[in-house]
């Protein structure tokens, strides 16, 4: 190892119990992503049977996606157990362009499609 | 001068010892590099958004298009999508499962729990090609495009009868000289698409194959990491880090595929 690596100093080894713990968490974290999939794509076969207004099942998937993904950074990425610093720096850049740009885009995309739909 | 201001706390300050996030910079940059690639993966869900609200009245409907199932037949829309997505989150648990057995030092967790990594991403590689390769070849009916380009469902299998993406049938005399002007298209490339817009294919093929190239090189690094589990380098080094550096990218290649299954079958 060369001295400038001091990727040891910041590995984290845990003990069997720990272990057990974490392990439990993940397979909890997996059932709950199951389940949702399992939510979205049972609503998206049966929605139109049931009479459902599209908005409501538009935005339930988009609301389940947004906690799915949730739970893989959190958990399996472990990014809700770094320091607070850390997830700033990696969460708030992305999520405020990325909104920006989705309010800008569909904003103009609305605007195109009936500009072209009264001409 | 600013920079010299004597009411700055040097405890403050960082020197370059210890790093600030108390993580490795290994994983640090890992995540950086994760955060550009969501960006990359962001613009483009988001100008498919733009063309589908462009396009809104005539963008072809997902479940119509993606209807089949291998070795089963009938339609079986998002089924076979939810089995790919089934087999992606699957695989996202062996290898968090594998990174939990380097944190124990435990190297014959790591190997066996790494190598069901591999064989998942595999197995995902191997049915998108499957269902890229349903999706080129189309139909057997195929549909009919028209002299200025639009594309029109047939009715029925008697091929004289045609749906205009607007919802409107045409029959009769009116549809014959449609069918003569016209070609009959089967299946989608970059140019045409027998479901509707050719830029519904476009963005399927260039989201789904950037994605697909991720989970690719996602199983090369998975492998290269494997390899190096089986020599034992890393229990020589006393840490496994790479392997949770590998296991970042391979959950960030679940998390796309999370929200392409979302915007791309579903709604």
């Amino acid at each position: 190892m060369s001295d400038f690596d001091r990727t040891a100093e910041y590995v984290s080894h845990h003990s069997e119990e720990e272990g057990k713990a974490m392990r439990k968490t993940i397979w909890v974290i997996f059932w709950v992503l199951l389940g949702i999939t399992t939510v979205e794509v049972s609503l998206g076969l049966v929605w139109k049977d049931l009479g459902l207004a599209w908005a409501f099942v538009k935005w339930t998937f988009i609301i389940l996606t947004l906690v799915k993904a949730y739970y893989i950074v959190a958990y399996y990425m472990h990014l809700k157990h770094e320091y607070k610093n850390f997830i700033y720096a990696v969460a708030l850049p992305y999520i405020v362009l990325v909104l920006y740009l989705i309010v800008m885009m569909l904003t103009e995309a609305i605007y195109v499609h009936d500009i072209h739909d009264i001409m | 001068m600013a920079g010299h201001s004597p009411s700055v706390d040097s405890k403050k300050l960082w020197g370059g010892g210890s790093s600030p996030f108390n993580v490795s910079y290994g994983k640090i940059m890992m995540w950086f590099f994760l955060v550009s690639d969501a960006f990359s993966f962001s613009g483009l869900l988001i100008s498919y958004g733009f063309m589908r609200h462009r396009f809104e009245d005539i963008w072809p409907v997902a479940e119509d298009v993606f209807t089949h199932f291998p070795f089963l037949h009938g339609d079986h829309p998002l089924l076979y999508v939810a089995l790919m997505t089934f087999i992606l989150i699957m695989s996202s648990v062996t290898m968090v499962l594998a990174v939990e057995a380097g944190h124990r030092m435990d190297r014959s967790g790591v190997i066996k729990w790494m190598a069901w990594t591999i064989v998942g991403g595999l197995i995902f590689v191997g049915s998108q090609a499957w269902e890229w390769y349903h999706f080129i070849h189309g139909t057997e009916l195929g549909a009919l495009q028209l002299a200025d380009g639009t594309i029109t469902q047939w009715v029925s299998d008697a091929k004289d009868t045609l749906l205009l993406p607007n919802g409107i049938e045409v029959a009769g005399a009116e549809a014959a000289t449609m069918i003569k002007e016209g070609t009959e298209v089967y299946g989608a490339n970059l140019t045409v698409n027998e479901y509707g817009l050719p830029t519904f294919g476009d963005f399927f093929f260039f989201i789904t194959g950037f994605h697909g190239t991720h989970v690719f090189s996602g199983v090369v690094l998975n492998f290269i990491i494997f390899v190096n589990v089986l020599k034992g380098t890393y229990e020589k080094r006393g840490h496994y880090e790479m392997v949770e550096k590998v296991g970042l990218y391979w959950h960030f290649v679940d998390l796309v595929w999370v929200f392409v299954f979302t915007f791309f079958y579903l709604v």
